[in-house]
């Protein structure tokens, strides 16, 4: 296992997407080993767009200009998602602000040139989740989860309804109360992450440029085991880049939004990583080092040249560690238990 | 991985890596006669591999991955590792490919023009393929169809051709035997034995036809034909095509532009022969 030679495809992808390797330099097969993680990492149509213009195998040519033409009608599709979402809310006067991808589309972000946009992502304030989950239900979405303790284990420490799929449409839809689970050891300021959001001439609310970061750096470090942890990290590189650029006192606004999250360390270390693997240029006293980054490194970058997830303990360690910044230790060990009990 | 192969089937470069030899070995005798472009990079990746270290020896079972998987999807043993890289080649294509609209219909072309046979696993579209395939058809594929939405045209993908139950008799009485692969008993869909087609079809494999006939066939009961609307056709193919949702307005268009351009019909038929009859009786008033 592994990639064969000095430099991994996870490298040389990370490479090109930095803009540390031109094209040109890669031989014909390295393409395989590269377009296999690109496709494991859900980003083959992200690395088409940044390669747009670089010379490439005409094959490979081929396969980017499919793969841009795809993400711009998945683009499509997840905004007309997000419509249908306002045409089932407005009418109550709930309130709702687009989260991660549809947010990123909504936002024309240089980060969703070619993202992937699975479900649709919205936040509503906590009082409205049961008047927004009725709506929904009476415009056509329908639960998906049978379980009754998959069920309450959404209601009851979950930041998000159990996920709802639209019958007619097939898409599906997670409502967010807030953006961690209630039983995690941080608590977000849902209630300023509303307040605070930013309404699109469009009509559609995003959260502000500092909350959007915040989020980022939860989604990619405090809430899961950094499973397409590459794809949050470029997020993250792409729109600190311009917010900082489109405001000078960015990184501050950053600094101070993060401390009120309780998410200043996951945030810090979102930008140590993105410079280290995407170059992303630090103001002074974020371009520190700290030495379990490489941990977090060796994670982002443990596929070979198959696709395939490399380092399994190193995976392992983060599913747990995953778990146990999600749950106090007893409510863990009770679920792991139910969970495993269930198991067929 | 420790094994591996590439294979270039119409349009689309595979790479096909396996955790054993076998299905490699047997990939590569069926595909030997395919035109192979070794600095090509692929398109789609396949993955034939063992769940746990210990499953590559003992009671060997295959699991299909690769670029897109299917979650639980159930291994196969490896005496069938044929029939899991196959499915994992179809399987890559269907989720993966965005070029073309696909259709999950055999095809067969004349004079530069398409026969389109679509239907269920069942329906004989894959038989009826092989056996037109033999005469004076050239076989362009009896598992997906390629729509061009610039052009409107038919490609071929000629892999090799998956032959089930009955049908493997009807066709083994009239090819070389060096042209089959080995008898895939008992598999879950049934036995399951692979023809290589003819060496005129693979190498008219990137010539492109333009639809002609469009054929709904239904194997068992009388002979008949029934004439088929282009409502009825869209929507039949919108079931068939594993892509046309994500292509969006790219593959409506390329749709309603086939079944308008497109005579269509379901046929039903006792037998082989009386099924290539009716083709070639539809055949004979399309291609007027």
């Amino acid at each position: 296992m592994g990639g064969r030679g000095p430099v991994s495809s996870a490298q040389t992808f990370v490479d090109l997407l930095a803009g540390r390797r031109d094209a040109a330099t890669l031989a014909p097969r390295d393409w395989d080993g590269v377009i296999g993680v690109a496709r494991s990492e859900t980003m083959l149509a992200t690395l088409a767009h940044r390669l747009k213009d670089s010379a490439l195998p005409p094959t490979v040519a081929a396969l980017f200009a499919d793969q841009r033409a795809a993400a711009a009608v998945a683009r499509q599709q997840a905004l007309w998602e997000a419509e249908m979402a306002r045409r089932a809310l407005a009418p109550l006067g709930i309130e709702f602000v687009l989260l991660k991808g549809a947010a990123y589309a909504a936002a024309d972000m240089a980060c969703a040139a070619g993202r992937q946009i699975g479900d649709l992502d919205i936040l509503v304030s906590e009082p409205d989740i049961r008047r927004a989950e009725n709506a929904l239900l009476k415009a056509g979405w329908e639960w998906v989860k049978a379980d009754p303790y998959d069920d309450f284990y959404y209601r009851e420490h979950m930041h998000e309804l159990p996920p709802l799929i639209h019958k007619a449409r097939d898409r599906m839809i997670d409502v967010h109360h807030t953006i961690l689970p209630r039983t995690h050891r941080i608590t977000p300021d849902a209630l300023a992450l509303m307040s605070d959001a930013v309404k699109r001439p469009d009509g559609f609310a995003v959260l502000n440029p500092a909350d959007m970061a915040c989020h980022c750096a939860a989604h990619l470090l405090a809430d899961g085991d950094l499973q397409g942890g590459l794809r949050n990290l470029w997020d993250f590189h792409l729109m600190t880049r311009d917010f900082a650029a489109a405001d000078a006192g960015f990184w501050g606004k950053l600094d101070a939004r993060a401390e009120l999250h309780g998410l200043r360390a996951a945030v810090r270390r979102a930008a140590r990583l993105a410079r280290d693997l995407y170059g992303s240029v630090l103001p002074s006293g974020w371009d520190g080092q700290d030495g379990s980054d490489v941990w977090y490194r060796r994670r982002l970058l443990a596929r070979d040249d198959w696709g395939r997830v490399t380092r399994l303990l190193l995976e392992q360690a983060f599913y747990i560690r995953s778990h146990w910044l999600r749950m106090p230790p007893a409510m863990l060990a009770k679920h792991l238990w139910t969970k495993w009990r269930k198991k067929p | 991985m420790r094994h591996s192969t590439r294979i270039a089937v119409g349009p689309v470069q595979f790479r096909i890596g396996s955790d054993w030899a076998a299905p490699i070995a047997a990939l590569d005798r069926l595909y030997a006669g395919y035109p192979q472009d070794e600095a090509r990079p692929a398109d789609a990746t396949v993955r034939l591999f063992a769940a746990r270290p210990w499953r590559r020896w003992l009671r060997p079972s295959v699991h299909i991955g690769g670029d897109f998987v299917v979650p639980d999807a159930l291994p196969l043993p490896l005496s069938m590792g044929l029939l899991a890289a196959e499915m994992g080649m179809n399987l890559q294509v269907a989720l993966g490919w965005r070029r073309h609209m696909l259709l999950h219909a055999s095809a067969v072309a004349k004079d530069g023009r398409a026969l389109i046979m679509s239907g269920e696993s069942g329906s004989g579209k894959s038989t009826l393929a092989a056996l037109l395939g033999e005469g004076d058809w050239r076989l362009m594929g009896d598992e997906f169809t390629l729509i061009d939405p610039a052009s409107g045209d038919a490609l071929a993908f000629p892999r090799a051709v998956s032959l089930k139950n009955e049908a493997i008799a009807a066709v083994a009485a009239r090819v070389d035997v060096a042209r089959l692969g080995p008898l895939l008993a008992g598999t879950p869909k049934g036995d399951i034995r692979h023809l290589i087609p003819r060496a005129d079809a693979i190498a008219a494999m990137h010539e492109p036809a333009r639809p002609a006939l469009l054929l709904f066939p239904r194997f068992g009961g009388e002979a008949s034909i029934e004439p088929m609307g282009e409502g009825e056709a869209f929507v039949r193919l919108t079931e068939a095509s594993t892509n046309y949702v994500a292509l969006g307005e790219a593959g409506f268009a390329a749709l309603t532009r086939l079944v308008r351009e497109t005579p269509a019909f379901g046929i039903s038929y006792p037998d082989g022969a009386a099924g290539i009859a009716l083709v070639e009786q539809l055949w004979a008033d399309a291609a007027r």
